[in-house]
């Protein structure tokens, strides 16, 4: 562990946030010089403004509970069917050889392929939207589980079974832990997922949500509410990431890469 | 040729009554058509230490692994005090590297597949092997010798009455090798377990064991008593010469030393330029 100097740890917080700093303020300098067009680009004052009042009308919170709404729901079908499928084909040569095949050739339609199948089979209401992002996250969930407990150490499971663990012990004490590094990647893909085909339903057709904030501003050449929905996004996004990295931090804490001042 | 029947059964009487009796006679493992072990014969008393040596792919590690029931055998016999399985789970083995569970700290590693009420016992005997108070810590934070430490805990609290030891110090660095072996001495006495060691470490063998048996490709050809008092001093006139009869016979057999010459018929297994055919093979078994 390398002892850093308080000045050190100061540039290093402050370091990533230079760029975007400056960005931001040239493109405030831009937009106030007349550089850039209202339509085209508002000034990040404006956009900052415009968030504040869909704040306070509380629009923004209604769009925002709706969205996360469907992202979760969707995110806990597909992803608990993909943990579920995944330890099952991964434990089991069996069931690998009966399901494996189908998964692997379902996996290579993209998503989005399915939207007008989507639209026919569940309309344009809430299931379609759900249904849309289990689909997306139920592969990398998948996935990243079934190599997860396929490639945990042979060597480990031999000596578990030597020293007398088998059947549940053996799962909950080797097995799962083993797996479980390769299934929080499989979460992080898999909330990556999860904001983009929430996005994509809730551009196609809805009446809430920041997808529909978003495309009715469009409608109405309100380029900053459509900013503001861009930018909730990458909020969004950012903090499913944070969460899946706090579970990794909780979980995977015997691991050398996540213990502190390792 | 290579059992010694009545120089075991006297160690016997000796030795603690709760080390596990091993029987091994005419055992063949084949890996596909290349035999790895051709008929070994093996007798080893209750709470004997007996140290297998030999070059890497002799065959001396499968040796262990069939011992442990990890692999089967085409043919031949394997007993533990005369039943043909180890039906009470009394072997342990500790392997080369140290296989402890990393998302597991020390105490609850040492304490795999006990009932959960046995923390005290896991507790006491990681103490014995020093490590009393890394309990709580990560094994990814241990030093390899630590780790061995543990992996050892970790079999000794099963209460083996047979413990194989599959190249255990074979990573570790020359000090705390020789740590190791004054460890592993002294439980060995205080728990009265029979003990097996695969090592290619000819003094490690020497250091440790009351019988070194040699392997070479797939069969014993040495089968020696090591009469030293303990603790072995290993700088002594007699451990050295033992040391030096033992790797001359890995060496000969492999033409590092002049191996057209069997000058010595006196020593056993004698015969080594008669390993070459199948027949004469027969005939030396």
């Amino acid at each position: 562990m390398s002892q850093v100097s308080p000045k050190n740890r100061f540039s290093n917080r402050a370091l990533p946030w230079l760029v975007p700093i400056t960005l931001l303020v040239v493109w405030q300098l831009a937009a106030n010089l007349g550089w850039l067009s209202v339509r085209v680009l508002p000034a990040p004052y404006n956009i900052a403004k415009a968030a504040w009042a869909l704040a306070a009308s509380g629009e923004l919170w209604t769009h925002l509970v709706v969205s996360s709404r469907r992202a979760l729901t969707g995110f806990a079908i597909g992803g608990g069917a993909g943990l579920l499928l995944g330890l099952a084909t991964g434990s089991f040569r069996k069931i690998e050889t009966l399901l494996d095949t189908t998964l692997q050739m379902l996996r290579n339609i993209p998503p989005l392929a399915l939207i007008p199948l989507i639209i026919l089979w569940f309309g344009i209401d809430e299931t379609a939207k759900v249904f849309l992002v289990s689909i997306g996250v139920f592969f990398p969930v998948y996935l990243n589980t079934f190599h997860g407990i396929r490639s945990v150490d042979p060597a480990l499971i031999e000596m578990a079974k030597s020293y007398g663990l088998s059947g549940w012990s053996l799962y909950r004490d080797v097995i799962l832990p083993g797996a479980l590094a390769n299934i929080l990647v499989g979460v992080r893909f898999a909330l990556g997922f999860m904001w983009v085909l929430l996005i994509v339903a809730e551009t196609i057709s809805a009446t809430e949500g920041i997808g529909y904030m978003t495309m009715n501003a469009r409608e109405f050449l309100l380029t900053d509410i459509v900013l503001v929905g861009i930018l909730l996004y990458a909020l969004l996004g950012k903090l499913a990431d944070v969460a899946a990295r706090a579970l990794e931090r909780a979980w995977l804490r015997w691991h050398p890469n996540y213990q502190p001042g390792a | 040729m290579n059992n010694h029947p009545n120089e075991t059964a006297a160690v016997a009487a000796s030795a603690p009554a709760s080390g596990t009796a091993l029987h091994i006679a005419d055992v063949v493992k084949r890996y596909g058509e290349r035999e790895v072990l051709k008929q070994i014969s093996l007798d080893i008393a209750p709470g004997e230490f007996v140290a297998i040596v030999g070059r890497s792919g002799c065959g001396k590690s499968t040796l262990l692994r069939l011992i442990a029931a990890l692999e089967s055998y085409q043919s031949g016999v394997l007993h533990y005090d005369g039943d043909a399985s180890d039906s009470r789970h009394d072997t342990r083995i500790m392997f080369q590297d140290s296989r402890l569970l990393p998302w597991k700290r020390v105490l609850d590693n040492v304490a795999l597949g006990l009932p959960r009420d046995a923390k005290d016992n896991a507790q006491r005997v990681l103490g014995e092997v020093g490590l009393a108070d890394r309990g709580r810590e990560w094994p990814t934070r241990l030093s390899g010798g630590q780790r061995q430490r543990v992996a050892l805990a970790r079999a000794l609290v099963h209460k083996p009455r047979l413990l194989l030891l599959d190249e255990p110090l074979g990573a570790l660095d020359a000090l705390t090798r020789i740590e190791m072996h004054t460890l592993i001495e002294r439980l060995w006495r205080e728990h009265g377990f029979t003990a097996l060691l695969v090592t290619h470490d000819v003094g490690e063998a020497i250091a440790l064991a009351d019988r070194v048996v040699l392997i070479d490709e797939g069969r014993i050809t040495l089968d020696l008593r090591i009469d030293l008092p303990r603790p072995r001093a290993r700088g002594s006139a007699a451990f050295a010469a033992l040391e030096e009869r033992v790797l001359a016979e890995v060496l000969k057999q492999h033409g590092g030393v002049p191996a057209a010459n069997p000058q010595q018929p006196g020593e056993e297994p004698g015969d080594h330029s008669l390993r070459r055919t199948v027949d004469q093979v027969r005939w030396a078994v």
